[in-house]
């Protein structure tokens, strides 16, 4: 039965654009955490954390995200473990944004001044101390921007997990477009609804980034 | 349930493999000789404020910047034949990524023409360097050194971005995998292969930038950063 392209078609876009939200939200956490940690080990820990946490990052950011996906859904799946499209698209996801965020925040952890770090012990703070009160504050400022504008990296790869069954926004499109016949108009709705996520958030960061560089010429 | 690994009926389709490997290399190079040509002139309109084209050009930016390429794919592929356009998946592929790049570049391209003071182009001229030599001595080598890091970032992530052109089944390295796939049932291991041609393709592709970055810049060689091109910030990601 052929539809056409009308209410309730944005209806149908609109919930999978709510699933995109959750997936990036997911994406964005379970990241996040592991990413804070992996920064924090590539930065500071032993060689034997250090070297590890490194390759990772290297052959994640020089491999296709939709390899990673791919990967995930049927290697796990091979391993016995069935998982659906989501627990799939989520794993692949935060593989993926782990290995950014690590990146992105040890470079704002490596941007604080040496004299900080310097100060922080001639001040006799111990090694957690110094972290917590001193280097950590002044990173996570510089880390705003670039962090927010990572998320809508996120939110726009989210569209890779359609490719594996996965009912988000782009899928929720293709679904739609075999519906009614009106490629067009679905794929335009299915990327206008991605910008009005996507640009508030790329202005965001461009304003946060702004406000710093405009600090750190100040100071 | 332990399931055996069988690499033999991958391997066994290597020539479609290594086809699709020279197609995601070609595709790549044609959409990065494009895209950065799209970016350069866009960039010098935002730049030089030209009117009303610069505000085309903000819109092109910020629209490529802020949807995803696949949605960009179907886009093209899909809803331009009702305009009366009708490219071929390939071709599709090619504009789409094309464009992209060109979005993502224009802003990289307008952060290394901010970076040159005006004042040392003058100064450039003051010593006596011809115009033609204050261009390239004072103004290109050095804005190009600053942004380095992240163009060529770009073009990584412009290379792995390929890959979701296999979505519209344009040729390349992820569709000959997918048919492979599909014929054997050896999913595992048709994307652990996969995974190992793009690391290795990627790699090269990152040896060559940092070849002629030496050649360019001959003194100190940004290292190509991923990072900075995906969070377009030189400071924090070097």
């Amino acid at each position: 039965m052929i539809q056409d392209f009308g209410w309730g078609s944005l209806q149908f876009l609109f919930l999978g654009l709510l699933w995109t939200a959750g997936l990036a939200f997911i994406t964005f956490i379970a990241g996040g955490i592991l990413g804070m940690l992996f920064a924090l080990g590539r930065t500071l820990g032993p060689a034997c954390i250090r070297i590890p946490i490194k390759i990772y990052i290297e052959l994640i950011q020089a491999t296709p995200l939709l390899i990673v996906v791919f990967l995930a859904y049927y290697g796990l799946s091979f391993l016995g473990l069935y998982l659906p499209p989501l627990a799939a698209a989520a794993i692949s996801m935060t593989v993926y944004a782990t290995a950014f965020l690590a990146d992105i925040w040890r470079g704002c952890i490596e941007a604080v001044p040496k004299g900080q770090w310097e100060a922080a012990d001639s001040l006799g703070l111990s090694g957690s101390e110094r972290l917590r009160y001193v280097i950590l504050p002044q990173a996570l400022r510089i880390a705003v921007g670039p962090t927010v504008g990572f998320m809508v990296q996120i939110v726009k790869n989210t569209s890779v997990t359609a490719l594996i069954g996965f009912v988000e926004l782009t899928r929720a499109g293709t679904l739609l477009n075999n519906m009614t016949f009106q490629p067009f108009h679905v794929f335009m709705s299915v990327a206008a609804m991605y910008f009005i996520v996507c640009y508030p958030l790329s202005w965001w960061s461009e304003k946060l980034k702004e406000r710093r560089h405009a600090n750190s010429a100040a100071n | 349930m332990a399931y055996e690994m069988n690499f033999a009926p991958v391997l066994a389709r290597a020539p479609e493999l290594i086809d699709g490997a020279i197609a995601t290399i070609e595709l790549s190079a044609k959409s990065i000789c494009i895209g950065l040509i799209i970016g350069l002139g866009v960039a010098l309109i935002r730049f030089n404020r030209v009117p009303i084209l610069k505000n085309i050009a903000a819109f092109y930016v910020e629209t490529f910047r802020n949807t995803p390429l696949l949605v960009q794919l179907f886009l093209l592929f899909f809803g331009l034949p009702f305009l009366g356009v009708r490219l071929t998946a390939t071709e599709s592929a090619i504009v789409a990524v094309s464009l992209n790049l060109g979005a993502y570049s224009a802003e990289i391209f307008r952060a290394g023409l901010d970076a040159i003071p005006k004042t040392q182009i003058e100064a450039g001229l003051a010593l006596g360097l011809s115009r033609l030599q204050t261009m390239r001595y004072v103004v290109i080598l050095p804005a190009l050194k600053v942004i380095y890091p992240s163009l060529t970032g770009q073009l990584t992530l412009t290379l792995l971005g390929t890959s979701i052109t296999s979505a519209i089944s344009a040729t390349e390295l992820t569709l000959a995998g997918a048919k492979i796939e599909s014929q054997t049932f050896r999913s595992l291991e048709t994307y652990i292969v996969l995974a190992v041609m793009y690391i290795a393709i990627t790699f090269t592709f990152r040896a060559v930038y940092t070849l002629v970055g030496k050649w360019l810049f001959r003194r100190k060689v940004p290292k190509a950063s991923i990072v900075a091109a995906t969070i377009m910030d030189e400071e924090t990601s070097q």
